[in-house]
């Protein structure tokens, strides 16, 4: 329990939200770098799955990861654009395709809780922690572990 | 100042604009420090500026600058350890040197010398007051430059010394200069006196003026910003090619020039001449040559050929490496030289020059060359490859082997060379940059590496094109050529090995690919035309057929993230004109997944072994037509006879077709039903029916075809390896591509209408046939077939030893050059379990090994024949499977009785 509050620690502050399917998510507001509508998208050929396209932000290419296959969520209904939430991360930033986007929230430590042991293989280990809200519950997102498409291969 | 060499210029300079800026600080610092005497930091500075500088004097010996400094380093010494206090004489003392220094440092600009001033009684000025530490307040003499002293004997000899120093290593042709310095100074020295007097301080620090230094950083941030405006401007200029607005369409032209203009000049800024490598070689080659006792002499050719920085890192160890080996490996001694009548001094050159947007780098030698002989044999015995072949390698081919990673020449490992590990690093160096590396040798005459590099990498211009509804672009470098295939001639002018496409282009068959597939895209229907771009990649050219050709844009070439690194279909991604992303073609990635390349590779190879055996010996061949397959050909070496009969003599008899024939029935096989099943009906068959006859003692089969073609004796040119059951693989044949038939296939599907022990023949002998390539295997298991042994095959040694721990075997055929170690592996194999003892071994080679049989026998062979000699191989195996049975019943009789 000790160690759950430490990590409360370290991951308690403000979370910019996000939905996927009826997930409701939340990325550290420090490593968001913008939040953007339905872009261009260039497909890549032959590229794993997740990786939806290409965007071009401002003349930089931002790979598009889709949130719902990163997860093992059914496909997005048609008709329904995703949105881009941008990330930065070690290896430069990196488009999160979410399906809507949240508010921007403060997460008090003590509403915090390690993700339940038998949660599903694909999104166990990008989801670092669980905030309990009063209506629902903030799964609170790795990022670096999202776009890092090696971890939960294995799985 | 013509004769001192690029190395010295390059130095000199750099020193000028260093030294001018930190004379600059110190004149404000000693201004500061006279009204903060005890700013012991301070202080510091000044000292470590003076300290910089003659360091610096010493290293390019200027010893006039050195000793003026290092004297004023002395004073200042003094002043940081507190044994002095500082005051204004003192001061004006350290200010008086600056002025010197500049002025010194003017003449070496104007000059390149230290010109005649030496200073002296400053010199000794600064000397006392450091020695004698006399307080200078008294005898100070007013702040103005003293007098210059023409001492011209000293300075000239020390100057030609110095420069001499510097050169002589480099350039060591110029013997004339070196022994008459006399006449190579003159001119100098006359500028030497004329400088000092016109030339004022301002002028002196031109270099310092016109030059600031700024950070490699800055650079490359606005090299990514010109990138983004590059960008910007294609999609401005798209965007007014859609409205007719004609101050928009002004607006955007200028806006276009100016990007382009802006472009240059950002990428000049990037620019360094090749020099700045090649300034490190002199000394590289003065060392090595004295540490290897050779004389040798270094050549540049070019070094103001400019490249981008990042290229410039990118091949400096490369260069460097080429060059250490040209001096370790391929420059001979003085001795060996002077034997084989070449001057004593070896000669190294580099030549640097532009060509079609690429930058040429050649490093030669003179020396001995790459002896093409000792590549194979060290490869051979370095185990990349195998002796049999090492002998059938081009001599360009092996030069390339010095490129395999562990491969080393050198007879013994030095400090210098030869551990093997380098010219694969280059090579890998300088293709990570998009270059290419060739080696060229003439045997006794040298050796050269010609270097191929692009001249940036940030921008490149691209041809875009289209598929699958997306955009793609091809790096311009990769690219050969265009082919347009118009409308019917379409599906004819590509061909299909087996469906493999290949488009014949200038007489060579090339093999295509379609980027749709490769990329796994839809592709578009009912193209009228087919676009293809020839690329080419690593010596290996390939068609990629694409939807649509667009056109060609300096692209800005933009990595992909790390998600996508694995993918080596794209070297990167850009943004096109209209803002959206296009990712950029990797072709080699793109050969390399399609499979164009890896098997094209074996196939030159191939090629090349079959192009030498077609001179010796070609191959007579029947050709035939069935079904869709308008190009068939056996070995008519295994043909009876053709026949023709009507079709009403064919009857129905065993649940097959037969044919009376020679008083005999002959069996017959639709040739379609084997290769097409399912197309085959009778009606279909043309009347008279053509028969293809093969028999063997008494046993014949009639193959119906639809039309016997041609007997072709043509060498065979391309083979390549087919999956498809009934066909062994294709070739071009009197320049078509043609179709080799598996005649084991069409005997299996006649085994239902082929009675072997009617026929009485009844020959189970189990021949194991040895050979990597399926093709030869195919070629000597239809011979064999034929003469009703039960054929058995392997591709390398291990499948061969499982074969022959199955069964009991009446004989090996191998090939000599059986994978891995050859047939000679296999035999020792056999040989080595005594069950196996008694089976004959027969060798087959290729008829462009030239391997005596002899030879072959001696090695424990029972026999040694062509691969293709078919009747040849039947009669020796006969002969040797029945000799090996009749010991093995003498034997076993020998047993019983005892």
């Amino acid at each position: 329990m000790t160690t759950a509050k430490a990590e409360a620690a370290q991951t308690s502050g403000q979370f910019s939200t996000f939905f996927v399917a009826d997930l409701f998510f939340g990325v550290d507001v420090l490593h968001v770098q913008e939040v953007l509508r339905s872009q261009q998208m260039t497909s890549v050929p032959q590229a794993p799955g997740v990786i939806e396209g290409l965007i071009n932000l401002r003349g930089q290419i931002v790979t598009a990861i889709d949130m719902r296959r990163r997860l093992g969520l059914p496909q997005r209904a048609g008709g329904q654009s995703p949105m881009n939430m941008v990330v930065r991360t070690v290896d430069g930033a990196v488009s999160l395709l979410v399906d809507e986007i949240g508010d921007v929230l403060d997460m008090d430590s003590a509403t915090y809780e390690r993700p339940p042991q038998n949660l599903d293989p694909a999104a166990k280990e990008l989801i670092r922690g669980v905030y309990k809200l009063k209506d629902k519950l903030l799964l609170v997102l790795d990022e670096e572990r999202t776009v890092d498409l090696a971890v939960g291969k294995a799985a | 100042m013509d004769n001192i060499c690029l190395e010295d210029q390059e130095t000199i300079r750099e020193f000028l604009v260093e030294s001018y800026e930190n004379l600059t600080r110190l004149d404000q610092d000693l201004v500061e420090l006279e009204k903060r005497p005890q700013d012991v930091a301070l202080l510091g500075n000044i000292f470590r500026t003076i300290h910089t500088i003659k360091g610096a004097c010493g290293f390019l010996a200027f010893s006039t600058l050195e000793s003026i400094t290092h004297q004023a380093e002395s004073l200042l010494s003094q002043l940081r350890e507190g044994k002095r206090s500082l005051t204004p004489a003192l001061v004006s003392l350290i200010l008086e040197t600056v002025d010197a220094t500049r002025k010194v440092l003017g003449t070496i600009e104007a000059s390149g010398t230290e010109g005649s001033i030496t200073f002296v009684d400053l010199t000794e000025r600064l000397r006392i007051a450091a020695e004698l530490k006399v307080d200078l307040e008294s005898q100070l003499p007013p702040c103005v430059s003293t007098a210059p002293e023409c001492t011209p004997e000293p300075a000239v000899d020390k100057n030609s010394a110095a420069s001499q120093e510097s050169e002589q290593p480099v350039k060591a042709e110029n013997v004339v200069d070196a022994k008459n310095p006399e006449e190579k100074w003159e001119g100098t020295e006359r500028r030497k006196q004329s400088a000092p007097k016109d030339e004022d301080v301002e002028r002196s620090s031109a270099a310092a003026d016109s030059n600031i230094r700024v950070g490699v950083g800055l650079l490359d941030k606005l090299m990514d910003l010109v990138g983004e405006l590059v960008l910007t401007r294609n999609q401005i200029l798209q965007f007014n090619t859609e409205r007719e607005d004609a101050a928009l369409n002004a607006t955007s032209q200028r806006l276009n020039l100016i990007t382009t203009e802006l472009q240059e000049g950002v990428m000049k800024t990037r620019m360094q001449p090749i020099g700045v490598v090649w300034n490190k070689l002199p000394r590289v080659v003065r060392d090595m040559a004295v540490a290897l006792g050779k004389q040798i002499r270094l050549e540049m050719d070019g070094a103001e050929t400019e490249l981008d920085r990042t290229i410039i890192e990118a091949i400096k160890d490369p260069l460097m490496h080429l060059v250490r080996n040209s001096c370790d490996h391929g420059i001979e001694t003085a001795e060996v030289r002077l034997a084989a009548g070449k001057p004593a001094q070896g000669l190294l050159t580099l030549r640097a020059y532009h060509e079609g947007g690429q930058v040429n780098i050649e490093i030669g030698d003179d020396g001995a060359g790459i002896d093409v002989d000792r590549v194979k044999q060290k490869a051979v015995e370095n185990g990349l490859l195998r002796p049999e072949q090492a002998d059938k390698l081009s001599d360009r081919e092996a030069l390339s082997l010095i490129f395999e990673p562990g491969f080393s020449l050198a007879k013994t490992v030095t400090n210098i060379s030869g551990r093997g590990v380098g010219m694969d690093v280059v090579k890998s160096h300088i293709e990570k940059i998009g270059g290419v590396v060739d080696v060229f040798s003439r045997p006794g005459e040298g050796a050269t590496v010609k270097i191929r590099i692009p001249l940036t990498l940030a921008i490149i211009p691209g041809l875009v094109i289209m598929s699958g509804g997306e955009r793609f672009v091809i790096p311009q470098v990769s690219l050969l050529e265009l082919i347009r295939i118009e409308g019917d001639s379409a599906g004819k002018h590509i061909e299909y090995v087996h469906g493999t496409p290949v488009y014949r282009r200038r007489g060579s068959l090339l093999p295509i690919t379609y980027l749709n597939q490769v990329l796994g895209l839809k592709s578009a229907d009912g193209a009228e035309a087919v676009s293809m771009v020839v690329l080419q990649a690593e010596d290996q050219q390939f068609g990629l057929v694409v939807d649509g050709i667009n056109d060609t844009q300096e692209i800005v070439v933009k990595p992909l993230g790390k998600q996508l690194k694995g993918l080596t279909l794209y070297a990167g991604a850009t943004i096109m004109g209209d803002g959206r992303v296009a990712l950029i073609l990797d072709v080699l990635g793109i050969g390399q997944r399609s499979g164009v390349f890896g098997e094209s590779r074996e196939q030159a190879r191939v090629a090349d072994k079959q192009k030498v055996q077609s001179e010796i010996e070609q191959q007579r061949l029947l050709l035939f037509r069935s079904g869709s397959f308008d190009r068939l050909a056996v070995p008519l070496s295994l043909v009876a006879r053709l026949e023709e009969f009507p079709r009403s003599a064919i009857e129905h008899a065993g649940g097959g077709q037969v044919v009376q024939y020679r008083n005999r029935i002959l069996p017959l096989v639709s040739l379609r039903a084997v290769l097409e099943p399912g197309a085959h009906s009778q009606s279909q068959l043309a009347d008279p029916v053509q028969v293809v006859v093969f028999n063997d003692g008494d046993r014949s089969i009639g193959m119906v075809v639809d039309q016997i073609l041609d007997v072709a004796e043509e060498a065979v040119t391309v083979r390549q390896k087919s999956n498809r059951k009934g066909l062994l693989g294709s070739a071009v044949v009197g320049k078509r591509v043609t179709d080799f038939l598996d005649l084991n296939e069409v005997i299996r599907a006649s085994e239902g209408n082929w009675d072997k022990k009617a026929d009485g023949q009844g020959n189970t002998k189990k021949i194991l046939v040895a050979d990597a390539s399926s093709f030869s295997r195919g070629m000597i298991r239809s011979g064999l077939d034929m003469a009703g042994y039960i054929v058995l095959e392997a591709a390398n040694l291990d499948e061969a030893i499982r074969v022959l721990e199955k069964q009991p075997l009446d004989g090996v055929v191998a090939a000599l050059d059986f994978p891995p170690n050859g047939s000679s592996a296999l035999l020792a194999a056999i040989r080595r379990r005594p069950e196996w003892e008694k089976i004959p071994v027969m060798a087959v080679v290729d008829a462009s090994d030239h391997v005596l049989a002899s030879a072959v026998r001696s090695a424990g062979f029972q026999d040694c024949q062509s691969k293709i000699d078919s009747a040849a191989i039947l009669e020796s195996l006969a002969h040797l499977v029945s000799a090996a049975n009749t010991a093995g019943m003498v034997s076993e009789c020998v047993g019983e009785k005892g």
